[in-house]
């Protein structure tokens, strides 16, 4: 249970240091925060193994971080230096640790959904014990790819994990101007994969219960679809709120905060006689670690012009 | 059981038996598609392969062109080496997120961490009454992207030779069959044993009075219209582009300097063409050589008409060809 916080904290410390970067106007690119959003990357890893492989989307970040992802390389990628988990090439919405298994993110919405299947097509093949999970949004869903996947991987019975995490809007637009309904996974069950809607995926001991249940499922090369209510706090890109465009209601950003995965692990963790001193320290060693991560990025070279036609293969 | 190479076999079976040997050399490489195991089994070509190796090495799919690719990227990047097969490359089309957005530029984006094995094979469908969407030639459409090869075969020995390159290389390849005769059919012998073809143009026939650039089923235009040719003592040299990308320009720049003439013939459109990019590249670097200027056979800028009335007059000819050095020299 630490753990899960700790993972949280960690995600949320990092990217509370990229809005400091964005509003020093250090980043050169538009990076998605996943804040708000912590407790569903943090809950579906922690049901998995090291050797299952993920594949997320330009909201990244948490993904990244969660499955173990290298703190260095991805701030030295964000600042499009060469030291980057793409040597600089792929920046914030292409952050990958191929080591800890996160395969790749792709900001094409509902394209990397694609590649999940094929990597458990893959390791059926192989005869491995590995699962794949993709991550992406509710928007996602509008696109006829993310069918196609959910359809071959049912029929062929690929070990592979869907996780939609729904945070209602797709950039600006409200899923019911998108959508028949809010509901995602009563429009997938019809497609012979199990499913199951998560109302509060803020509530991370919830998203862990569910997914090792899915988790064990999709082990039995059932493929499963989950679907995580949550909220994102920030803009749709970029560091600041963007209450003041009046696309969404501040009293809708309410109820979401209310819900504040930090603050419901707290409550636990006061019931269970967790004293507060524990998170304090975990906030001293993340900050430490954010610390070196940062003046590594920051003295780490530039890619060198070379670069520019480097790897392009063809 | 070894095949007897002295015997001639078709431009189809050389490309059936480089998916065979693939499949026998690495367990890797797997072919999935529409259709692959069913009773026409891709104009018999995956057939043998399906008996062979069966459904889990050969895999009949949805139609879901876009997701297939997906799915073939997913498992390159896991180390397979996929073959997706699409029966007409138009329906490459709806795969164009896949192949261009995400295929040519993972490789890129990683830093050169990933790398993406991933053959596609489709085919010019070529028949009259095939229409808008089932016969068009999309070769320049394809190869304008960096990050992906782009080969066509214009013989059998390229047939199996070039499908062997691409299912090797670990970038991502499309290659494009000509399904039309007399290219489809036509007999050549072809070695029995494993083998590539370079990443090169080739020389087909040497000359020295005009060069000639043919891409795909222009070249069997070509080769007919050089009988024709050298009776009247024009001997013009032939050479087969094979690769779109990687674009193997400096033998036709030597072979410019030479003849002072470039004729190009295309199986696709004019505009915006694999045809212009030659005849630009040509200008940049062998201009002072030319003695006329470039010309070029390809399609007319209008989609295939499915008519047979209106069909023959759509596509290069050897007629052409001939008419067009005759008209050069």
């Amino acid at each position: 249970m630490k753990k899960l916080y700790y993972e949280m904290l960690r995600i949320r410390l990092v990217e509370e240091k990229l809005t400091d970067w964005c509003n020093a106007g250090l980043i050169k690119a538009p990076v998605h925060l996943s804040i708000g959003q912590e407790a569903v990357a943090v809950g579906v890893m922690a049901a998995l193994k090291p050797q299952d492989k993920i594949v997320s989307t330009h909201r990244c970040h948490g993904h990244y971080l969660a499955k173990g992802g290298d703190l260095k390389k991805m701030m030295a990628e964000i600042l499009g230096k060469a030291t980057g988990c793409c040597k600089g090439k792929g920046g914030t919405m292409h952050l990958f640790d191929d080591g800890v298994g996160h395969v790749i993110s792709a900001p094409l919405v509902s394209a990397s959904i694609s590649f999940a299947v094929g990597l458990a097509l893959s390791f059926k093949m192989k005869g491995e014990d590995k699962i794949a999970v993709a991550f992406f949004g509710d928007g996602a869903v509008e696109e006829g790819i993310f069918w196609e996947s959910l359809n071959f991987a049912s029929v062929h019975h690929l070990p592979v994990l869907f996780v939609c995490e729904n945070n209602l809007y797709a950039t600006h637009s409200h899923i019911l101007q998108r959508q028949p309904s809010e509901n995602i996974a009563e429009r997938v069950r019809p497609h012979g994969v199990n499913i199951c809607r998560i109302n509060d995926a803020n509530n991370v001991l919830r998203v862990v219960e569910v997914a090792t249940s899915m988790v064990d499922l999709v082990r039995k090369n059932q493929p499963c679809f989950i679907e995580a209510c949550t909220y994102r706090l920030r803009e749709h890109w970029g560091a600041g709120e963007d209450w003041h465009l009046g696309y969404r209601s501040r009293e809708e950003g309410e109820k979401w905060i209310a819900k504040c995965p930090f603050k419901q692990l707290q409550k636990v963790f006061d019931e269970e006689g967790i004293p507060r001193s524990e998170i304090e320290k975990m906030e001293k060693f993340i900050k430490k670690e954010i610390d070196e991560a940062v003046e590594f990025a920051l003295k780490s070279p530039l890619p060198s012009r070379k670069e520019l036609l480097s790897e392009v293969g063809g | 059981m070894a095949r007897d190479d002295r015997k001639p076999i078709t431009y189809k079976d050389a490309a059936t038996e480089a998916l065979l040997q693939a499949m026998e050399k690495d367990e890797k490489v797997f072919l999935m598609g529409e259709g692959v195991d069913n009773i026409t089994g891709v104009y018999g070509q995956v057939l043998p392969a399906y008996k062979k190796f069966g459904p889990s090495r050969v895999i009949d799919t949805p139609l879901s062109e876009n997701g297939l690719t997906g799915f073939a990227i997913g498992a390159a990047l896991d180390g397979m080496r996929p073959v997706l097969i699409h029966q007409r490359n138009d329906f490459m089309l709806l795969a164009m997120d896949q192949m261009m957005n995400q295929a040519a530029n993972l490789r890129y984006a990683s830093g050169g961490h990933h790398k993406v094995p991933l053959t596609i094979l489709s085919f010019v469908a070529r028949r009259p009454g095939e229409g808008i969407q089932h016969s068009h030639s999309l070769q320049s459409v394809f190869a304008h992207f960096p990050g992906i090869k782009v080969g066509m075969p214009a013989s059998a020995v390229d047939a199996k030779g070039m499908l062997l390159s691409a299912i090797f290389d670990d970038d991502p390849v499309i290659i494009l069959e000509h399904r039309h005769n007399p290219l489809f059919e036509k007999k050549e012998f072809v070695p029995e044993g494993y083998y590539e073809t370079p990443f090169t143009s080739n020389i087909v026939v040497s000359g020295q009075d005009i060069t000639i650039v043919t891409v795909s089923i222009t070249l069997v235009n070509a080769l007919e219209a050089n009988t024709g040719l050298n009776v009247k003592g024009i001997f013009p040299e032939i050479i087969d582009l094979r690769w779109l990308r990687p674009l193997d320009i400096y033998p036709i720049i030597q072979s410019v300097k030479k003849t002072g003439k470039l004729l190009v013939v295309d199986t696709g459109w004019k505009s915006c063409s694999i045809s212009s990019e030659i005849v630009a590249l040509i200008s940049e670097k062998a201009f002072s050589f030319l003695e006329s200027p470039p010309r070029r056979i390809t399609l007319p800028d209008a989609p295939c008409p499915a008519s047979q009335f209106l069909e023959p007059f759509y596509h290069p000819t050897t007629e052409a060809v001939i008419q067009v050095v005759e008209e050069m020299i």
